[in-house]
């Protein structure tokens, strides 16, 4: 023991600091990993049970070990590049989707001190981070050569444009009443109880932000990127094997950081519905995110498809002059400090 | 600046939307649709020649392989053809089966239609819905004909056999325990009629169930209102028949205007639509799946009421029972007669039709004297409906062309031959 502290007082304070932001950043990203992957499995089995049928049941007890046969079954696969295709965009699509996907984790809090990196601008980070994902979808679209996949490159671009302004001025509203950049602050600020927490001043700003959120993670019903009955599946028309998993695994990350982060923006986070009663904590905020996450799953087995132009105009039409006008409203609202949220 | 040029999309036959081999090659500006070309032919099997070369009997299994969703109204079609030819006489119990299998058959489509065509909107539950109910239909198919889908139950002169006094039971097995078995056998205890009947009580609240999913939501509204609008003129002049026509605002059915069977007995109505767009058609097919639970629901009772036989007993077209068979010589003759060349039509031509569950469904009988037809032309509702394709589509975006391709129920069996 002794000498493996020797050894690493011995290392360069920059080594020590990057050896231990590395295995902080593991600790967050392989739970992640194995979230994803057993919510794919939850996906199957919900919706399979909401479609009157069973879901996956053959691997392991219950099928619970069927995210690591579809895992190998995707490492061994042959990923087939297309003739005519870019191949350096080719292969460095899937890597610009996955890589924002994963680091906008960084500034999530778990509880009031359990966060990789607390900086003050976290949200804007995030919103950075989400956005920059769409560039892979449109490299992805392009570089595959296929007219399919470019009209889901297309869709998708379209799509992420619109409804990250939506999602940007609900953001703005919760900044409002938050006064801070900060996800932490941001959270205490909703603490006392579930009568503090934003969703209730907030909610047409919640309802726009979670339809937003669907619709920036590309989910029913608004999946016409991938719109499986139109264009196939899109932009990633042309991928296989683990390029085509790293889509996916970015897909289910992102979907999961919304759900996260409708929790931790409106719904108070860690915090606990009634303090007195039961304390806050970290099950708080994963209880919650599941909840969101399985709307999710629920949108996706009852709704059908927007079409894409009907995208387009629930989010500028619709979406967005909502927001705005709430935006006027709290803003009153904060002039005038009202209720327990404004003072 | 570069001139902007129009591309080609080759949509199908490879793709989950083409409803089997539809092979579309569209013209677009954008996401919008200049010109839908549809090419057909990937399924084609030749059965109007392959009829030419087989006694009459041996082609009704052709008729199942048309439509290979609504198998039983393409045997009805044909067998109706060597019927009028022929001239004879159908037991009036064999009507009133043809007709309630005709309405399982008409729900049996409309629920497979129904299915892709929430599928292709995006609706992914629909599907396993509506087949939940496909299955009990199936089972019916399957007690009577011993065939899930190609039943080959009717028969020139009647239907193969009666309706049978006991439906097939689940078995215990590794997979299902006896608990399971038994409450899937639990509607299953009577004859087949008791199972109908069952069934017919149960169908409408199912016919709800896909309503609360579909016609009030806001999402499927906008994907199918004012999706593919066919003016009443226009239907009548592409050749449109069924729900496709009736959607329109039409008042055409064939049940009503020419009846055949027992159809003039039965009270049905007919659902017709008034803008002629997607939404439309979808209304009058779910009204239609209504309609024909009630007219089963006649038919159960008027089966219980009468027995008697199920097909003619002029053994010079059917065949003469078992017991004949063992016991008179005339019999063994027929029998013999039937099963190697076959009955011969007196020489003539014919035309029937039928009200298809998509469309009026036609067979075309020249008959010049022998044991099988000297040419047989099917007149397929879905081919009129695909050759509106371009007129439907043009100017309406891609995702609308799948909804278009799902209203007019297309199968390729019966488009190709």
């Amino acid at each position: 023991m002794d000498f493996l502290v020797s050894i690493w007082e011995w290392l360069h304070e920059y080594v020590q600091y990057t050896i231990y932001s590395g295995v902080k950043a593991l600790a967050i990203l392989l739970p992640l990993f194995i979230v994803v992957a057993y919510y794919t499995l939850a996906e199957r089995k919900v919706i399979g049970y909401m479609q009157i049928r069973k879901g996956p049941n053959r691997v392991g007890p219950k099928g619970l070990f069927q995210p690591f046969a579809d895992m190998f079954k995707l490492m061994f696969k042959e990923i087939i590049i297309p003739t005519n295709s870019n191949r350096y965009l080719f292969i460095i699509a899937p890597v610009i989707t996955f890589a924002p996907a994963m680091a906008a984790w960084a500034v999530i809090p778990f509880n009031d001190t359990l966060v990789f990196s607390n900086i003050n601008a976290g949200l804007l980070y995030i919103l950075a981070m989400t956005s920059v994902g769409v560039y892979g979808v449109i490299i992805a679209g392009w570089a595959s050569n296929s007219k399919y996949a470019l009209l889901g490159a297309m869709r998708s671009a379209a799509q992420i444009v619109a409804y990250e302004i939506a999602m940007g001025f609900a953001l703005v509203g919760v900044l409002m009443v938050g006064g801070s950049l900060n996800l932490g602050d941001i959270v205490n600020k909703q603490a006392g109880g579930i009568e503090h927490w934003f969703f209730i001043p907030l909610l047409p700003l919640f309802f726009v932000y979670l339809i937003s959120g669907v619709a920036e993670t590309n989910r029913a019903p608004f999946d016409v990127a991938e719109g499986e009955s139109e264009i196939v599946a899109g932009f990633h028309v042309e991928y296989s094997g683990m390029t085509f998993a790293v889509f996916f695994l970015a897909e289910y990350a992102n979907m999961i950081l919304i759900a996260m982060l409708c929790a931790l923006l409106f719904f108070g986070g860690w915090l606990s519905p009634v303090p007195g009663l039961i304390g806050d904590g970290t099950g708080w905020l994963f209880g919650k995110t599941a909840v969101f996450m399985l709307l999710f799953l629920w949108f996706r087995a009852t709704f059908p498809r927007y079409r894409y132009d009907q995208i387009m105009r629930l989010g500028w039409k619709v979406l967005l002059p909502v927001t705005i006008f709430w935006l006027v409203v709290e803003g009153v609202a904060v002039y005038f400090k009202i209720g327990p949220w404004f003072d | 600046m570069p001139e902007i040029k129009n591309y080609t999309l080759n949509f199908g036959p490879q793709h989950p939307a083409a409803h089997g081999v539809l092979r579309l090659v569209l013209e677009m500006d954008g996401e919008v649709i200049e010109r839908a070309d549809p090419h057909i032919g990937l399924l084609h099997r030749a059965t109007e020649k392959l009829a030419e070369t087989k006694p009459y009997n041996q082609t009704i299994g052709y008729m199942d392989r048309l439509d290979y969703v609504s198998m039983m109204c393409n045997e009805h079609g044909y067998v109706l053809a060597i019927e009028k030819l022929l001239d004879i006489e159908i037991p009036e119990r064999a009507r009133y089966i043809r007709v309630m299998f005709d309405e399982i058959t008409r729900i049996l489509n409309h629920l497979m239609w129904i299915g892709t065509h929430a599928l292709d909107v995006g609706a992914m539950t629909m599907f396993l819905y509506a087949f939940r109910e496909r299955e009990d239909l199936m089972d019916m198919y399957e007690a009577v004909s011993g065939a899930r889908m190609h039943a080959t139950y009717y028969r020139p002169g009647g239907v193969a056999r009666d309706l049978p006094d006991a439906m097939p039971q689940y078995l215990e097995s590794r997979w299902r325990s006896s608990k399971e078995a038994g409450r899937l056998n639990e509607n299953r205890q009577g004859s087949l009629l008791d199972f109908a009947e069952d069934f017919v009580s149960r169908f409408p609240t199912y016919i709800d169930e896909y309503e609360t999913l579909l016609t009030d939501n806001r999402i499927w509204k906008q994907r199918t209102v004012g999706i593919g609008v066919v003016s009443e003129e226009r239907a009548y002049q592409l050749g449109f028949t069924g729900p496709m026509l009736r959607g329109s605002g039409v008042e055409w059915d064939l049940r009503k205007k020419q009846p055949y069977e027992v159809y003039d007995k039965i009270d049905f109505d007919i659902p017709v639509g008034t803008n002629g767009d997607c939404y439309d058609r979808y209304l009058v097919r779910v009204e239609e799946m209504r309609q024909s639970n009630s007219i089963i629901k006649q038919c159960i009772q008027w089966l219980r009421a009468n027995p008697g036989i199920v097909i003619s007993e002029n053994h010079k077209v059917a065949p003469p029972r078992r017991e004949q068979l063992k016991a008179d010589m005339e019999g063994l003759i027929h029998h013999f007669k039937l099963f190697t060349e076959g009955y011969t039509l007196p020489e003539g031509e014919v035309y029937t039709s039928i009200e298809h569950p998509k469309g009026e469904f036609g067979v075309y009988l020249v008959s010049d004297g022998a044991n099988k037809p000297y040419r047989l032309k099917i007149r397929a509702p879905g081919f009129a409906h695909l050759s509106s394709m371009n007129e439907m589509a043009q100017g309406h975006m891609l995702a609308d062309v799948v909804a278009i391709i799902g209203t007019q129920d297309i199968v390729f069996g019966e488009i190709d031959r």
